[in-house]
């Protein structure tokens, strides 16, 4: 029972579809942002393992980046939404509308 | 056979915690799901031979942005159920499947076509740190200077985001007081 590439691949796919799915259907922005972590893990799961399986570091060194991106990400999406949630009291995605878009 | 093991079981263990995450309506829930799932993840890491990255997933994912998230939440009330408006599940699902789809498309292209070579092959004598690091300080380097400029931006934001202005309410005030809160500030700041 030899676990190859497409294994991984498969798994990645499944991963990115409940990320994709989460971020789809969550209208509570902290749960928006819970999904949008997943798709970024699902990815990396893709590069470590095609990084594996060629023989090359540079699907390792992409995930590093995507590493560091999520950290920002999260620094800076949740300083916005806390002071939101101070200004509104609410962190829905529907009640968001004061560009009246 | 204990790879296929490890493999089978950690995936079916992380979809498990990815979909508590994806569908529960309790923000205590999802949260603690995910810190599972990706030290659930990190296993993967560890079995694909790529150490320092199992490691950077455990340190940087559950333990900043899992911390990251516990703080925040202690703004938000998370002991009440999420109410959400539900939207249209069919296209959602189907959605979701054609763009996963479409993701793997994208990865396994090079690799079908049979267009692809390592340009950084890995080195069975130095072990997986020591060889990310030679390839990260050398090919890498400018990408890397530049996360570490972007992470600094970013810690800043957070910092100014955040922490401004902690000890007053912006939920119980009115809009003027924000908007003459900020005059002031900036009159005293700026002087103008």
């Amino acid at each position: 029972m030899e676990i190859t590439l497409t294994h991984y691949l498969v798994l990645s796919s499944v991963l990115f579809a409940i990320g994709l799915i989460g971020v789809m259907r969550r209208k509570n922005l902290l749960m928006l942002f819970f999904a949008t972590e997943i798709l970024l893990n699902a990815t990396n799961i893709a590069f470590a393992a095609i990084s594996h399986y060629i023989g090359d570091l540079s699907g390792q060194m992409f995930a590093f980046f995507i590493i560091a991106i999520a950290a920002s990400e999260v620094a800076i999406g949740l300083g916005l939404l806390i002071v939101w949630y101070k200004r509104t009291g609410k962190i829905d995605l529907d009640q968001m509308n004061s560009m009246r878009g | 056979m204990f790879e296929a093991i490890a493999f089978y079981l950690f995936a079916v263990l992380t979809i498990v915690m990815f979909t508590i995450t994806v569908m529960t309506q309790q923000a205590l829930y999802a949260i603690t799901a995910m810190a599972a799932g990706m030290i659930f993840i990190s296993a993967f890491f560890f079995i694909l031979g790529a150490d320092f990255l199992g490691a950077i997933q455990i340190i940087v994912y559950t333990g900043a942005v899992m911390a990251l998230y516990a703080f925040g939440m202690m703004f938000f009330d998370t002991t009440r159920n999420v109410v959400e408006k539900r939207t249209n599940t069919q296209i959602v699902f189907v959605l979701g499947v054609l763009a996963a789809v479409m993701v793997v498309a994208i990865f396994v292209a090079p690799i079908a076509s049979n267009n692809i070579e390592a340009l950084y092959p890995v080195d069975a004598a130095i072990g997986n740190t020591q060889a990310i690091g030679i390839v990260l300080f050398t090919k890498y380097l400018v990408p890397f200077e530049l996360a570490a400029v972007m992470l600094l931006v970013a810690m800043i934001g957070g910092i100014v985001l955040a922490g401004k202005k902690m000890d007053k309410s912006l939920t119980l005030m009115a809009e003027e007081d924000i908007g003459s809160m900020d005059d002031s500030l900036e009159s005293k700041a700026g002087g103008h």
